[in-house]
């Protein structure tokens, strides 16, 4: 039995709404989308125009700097719209599904190819962009051998869903392969990082080519970036990769049928969602259809993944590239008198100053309001609480605001991403934009070392 | 509820920019989101945040000092009792005696403070920062009830522009406002900040009893009046000559258990702290040398202003060190400090302000040095691995 890690920091929101353990059947979508922001950094060159017909498999989009990295359509259909923001920025490429032409990339057992030959598999089916590098947190460069690999099998996020019950339910068979052509990739060692309790799924059980590790603790103890900090972290000079579970099993399918199929398992889930149940969907799809008359009343907030990191959609928004989930919460824009000062009975916190730390198991509703005015950093000694790693997450950010790179180096900017700072975006009094100081820390980090 | 909300969106585009009372701004918003907690949504990074704020922060530090400054009032008017041989007051004769003659302090404070706030947080265009609320409060309490009224205020205007707005404000800071306002008049007018006089309510304009001394515990000490020392339970309870809040070490232990209950204070800087000069104090009982090396130990947490400085100074986060291995060095050398100041200082009965003081300077470099180990640790890995 693998050996275990306990962690003690962290909070796990106790959001209502979670999911029911329920799969429904998979909802036809026609309107599909790749939006750019999921790949911070990314700087992309089309390659279709609007009203071009693409396959499965066709490519959109490729990466400036890396061409070799390509984004594909999901689907065959027509390329309906490309959508630029302010300065002609891309923002998304919108695809109509009909058809079902897929490329065949070509199948066979990774263990019998070449790690050059893995690799090209991966980065011309548009299968590339689900591997993402320490540090950075961004799409993995691919002229790098990465230290090691690592998945996490669990995700602590508020409502996240349950990857036990997503994995005893996607298609098998696939799990095995995808292992294999990743132990390909790297000259270390493949690491699963599964909850305390460890797995029901037999397929997990008779894995090879993988090391498991077990974690116990509050949110964020799923996150990849801790579980790597605890089990061999990132140090100046090292780079590892990271994915999801769901995309082992889409790395399988393809080295096994030879296609691009990213078909996934997600949780529909908040507060403002009604019949929240699991369903089949591919990333990119509208969540119109599964959000189709389960929508709460009042002005609700659509996000494309959890409360934490996700990003705002509108009800007819395409699944991001990574998510795995939709949350759909009530939006805060309402006045609330002397609110500050309330007891606090019906209010979920960090903080002990509110009567509800007195009722332990609870749910809450809660929104978006910002609930107070920014301010600069003033309480300290909190951030690490929620933080389980051997950070200063102050001085970190500090060194972020002043533009210090080497003092950003030696205070661990290649272990974070802004995933592992959500929280303390989230209790934080002062309501500063964590995670977004974090970001573009990166951002400046990648600047500077190229 | 509601017209009142009407009434203040009403008035809003009067406040904004080109509105006729634009450079008021700051005031306005000062005001309406005291009232209410604006209707502002995340835009960015994390769609939920928590409900607590700066503004509820500062609260549970206001209700902490609370206690303190109930008995403050209280003891202002027990104090004049005794120096003027009055026998006939009741508690609560003392206490309202005591409240009318603070009032004036609190209100001199928070204008004054405030307004100097209201006019910063207008020319950077920041929100109104809370944390003056706090100090405006602590200032009147560790005060003598004497204290001239412009004395005050001139010095709280020092504390607030020269201690803290010129760095940026709240959060910015790098000596405790409160304390700077404090360490001002001490050095400014040292006349109606130290002696016999000046603690108790009008015995600076004479008329107290003959042969009454107002002297404080810590000034006894000083003066090898240690026969004349009230006895540790009235030093504890309060019952003694003082600013006005740093007395009572119940009242203040009331409001560090507020502060801890909630997490707001650093349990941390407090018990580091009172060991620290625990510690120093029975190291000079076991060294000895004069009378003063040898009071009990636990005399100095009782006595002058150790503990309303443990519980509501030292632990001011944005002075203190912010690493929680810094905070205990922090704490420690601070009550190291205090009693070193009381006992060996021939100039200054009372240590604890400029013990907080000088090791507010100092926390930078101790979390400097936290910060470094985490460094090495990291720089460890790169070439052992």
């Amino acid at each position: 039995m693998s050996t275990l890690i306990r962690l003690r920091k962290g909070l796990n929101i106790r959001l209502a709404g979670k999911a029911e353990k329920i799969l429904l059947p998979e909802v036809p979508v026609t309107r599909f989308g790749v939006r750019f922001a999921d790949f911070p950094g990314l700087v992309a060159r089309l390659e279709v125009q609007e009203g071009d017909k693409v396959m499965c498999g066709s490519v959109l989009f490729h990466d400036k700097s890396f061409p070799e990295i390509k984004y594909v359509s999901p689907v065959s259909g027509v390329v309906r719209e490309i959508i630029r923001g302010e300065k002609r920025l891309l923002t998304e490429v919108i695809i109509e599904h009909e058809g079902a032409e897929r490329i065949d990339f070509g199948s066979g057992a990774p263990l019998s190819l070449t790690r050059e030959q893995v690799k090209e598999k991966l980065l011309s089916s548009g299968l590339w962009p689900v591997l993402r590098q320490r540090p950075y947190h961004i799409v993995a460069r691919p002229g790098v051998v990465p230290r090691d690999i690592f998945i996490s099998a669990f995700d602590t996020a508020p409502l996240a869903p349950d990857l036990d019950f997503v994995m005893a339910n996607t298609h098998g068979g696939f799990l095995q392969t995808g292992i294999d052509a990743l132990s390909r990739l790297t000259d270390g060692k493949v690491h699963i990082s599964q909850e305390a309790s460890g797995t029901r799924v037999a397929e997990f059980k008779n894995l090879k080519n993988v090391e498991f590790h077990r974690f116990s603790g509050p949110h964020p103890a799923g996150n990849v970036g801790v579980q790597i900090h605890h089990i061999a972290p990132v140090s100046k000079g090292e780079v590892v990769w990271t994915l999801d579970m769901q995309d082992v099993v889409a790395i399988g399918r393809l080295f096994a049928t030879g296609f691009h199929d990213r078909e996934r398992i997600i949780a529909l889930a908040g507060p403002g969602a009604q019949h929240r149940k699991y369903h089949r969907i591919r990333p990119g799809a509208s969540v119109a259809g599964i959000l189709k008359g389960n929508l709460g009343d009042g002005n609700l907030r659509v996000i494309s993944g959890n409360v934490l990191t996700g990003k705002k959609i509108s009800p007819e928004g395409s699944l991001g590239f990574y998510d795995n989930m939709v949350t759909v919460i009530p939006e805060g824009d309402y006045h609330e008198l002397l609110g500050w000062a309330a007891p606090g009975l019906k209010k979920f916190s960090y903080w002990r100053t509110f009567v509800s730390k007195l009722i332990p198991q609870r749910e809450y509703n809660l929104d978006t309001n910002l609930h107070g005015g920014h301010r600069a950093f003033v309480v300290t000694g909190h951030y690490e609480n929620v933080l389980p790693m051997d950070i200063y997450p102050m001085h970190l950010l500090k060194a972020i605001l002043a533009g210090e790179i080497e003092l950003m180096e030696n205070l661990g900017i290649y272990e974070v991403a802004e995933e592992d700072f959500a929280l303390c975006e989230y209790i934080d009094p002062s309501k500063t934009e964590i995670q977004e100081i974090i970001r573009s820390g990166i951002n400046l980090m990648i600047k500077e070392m190229n | 509820m509601s017209f009142l909300l009407d009434k203040m969106k009403k008035m809003e585009p009067l406040f904004e920019k080109g509105g006729r009372f634009e450079k008021l701004h700051s005031v306005y918003d000062g005001f309406a989101t005291f009232l209410f907690v604006p209707d502002k949504v995340t835009t960015k990074g994390s769609h939920i945040r928590d409900h607590m704020d700066m503004k509820r922060t500062m609260t549970v530090v206001i209700i902490a000092l609370m206690p303190a400054l109930l008995f403050g009032c209280y003891n202002v008017g027990l104090q004049h009792t005794r120096a003027f041989g009055i026998n006939d007051w009741t508690l609560l004769n003392m206490f309202w005696f005591g409240f009318l003659k603070l009032l004036p302090l609190i209100i001199v404070s928070y204008l004054v403070g405030l307004g100097i706030e209201f006019i910063a947080a207008q020319i950077r265009g920041h929100e109104i920062n809370e944390g003056y609320l706090v100090t405006g409060m602590l200032i009147p309490l560790i005060m003598p009830i004497d204290v001239p009224l412009w004395m005050l205020a001139v010095s709280v205007a020092f504390a607030v522009i020269i201690g803290k707005e010129i760095f940026g404000g709240t959060g910015m800071n790098i000596l405790n406002p409160a304390l700077t306002a404090r360490a001002f008049l001490f050095f400014s007018y040292p006349g109606w900040m130290t002696g016999d006089m000046v603690w108790i309510e009008g015995l600076v304009k004479g008329g107290g009893l003959d042969g009454f001394s107002g002297a404080t515990p810590l000034a006894l000490a000083k003066l090898d009046g240690f026969s004349q020392m009230p006895s540790a339970m009235e030093m504890f309870l309060g019952t003694i000559p003082g600013s006005v809040g740093e007395t009572s070490t119940v009242a203040i232990l009331i409001g560090a258990f507020i502060l801890l209950l909630t997490g707001v204070g650093s349990w941390r800087i407090m018990l580091s702290m009172t060991l620290g000069a625990l510690g120093m104090g029975l190291l000079l009982n076991a060294t000895g040398g004069n009378e003063y090396t040898q009071i009990p130990a636990y005399y100095h947490l009782i006595m002058g202003g150790f503990a309303f400085g443990a519980v509501f100074m030292a632990t001011d986060p944005v002075t203190a060190a912010q690493t929680n291995t810094g905070k205990y060095i922090y704490g420690a050398l601070t009550g190291i400090l205090v009693v070193i100041i009381r006992v060996f200082n021939p100039a200054y009965p009372e240590g604890t302000m400029l013990a907080i003081l000088l090791m507010n300077v100092m926390a930078p470099l101790i979390d400097h040095y936290v910060v470094n180990a985490n460094i090495r640790r990291r720089l460890k890995r790169v070439t052992t691995a």
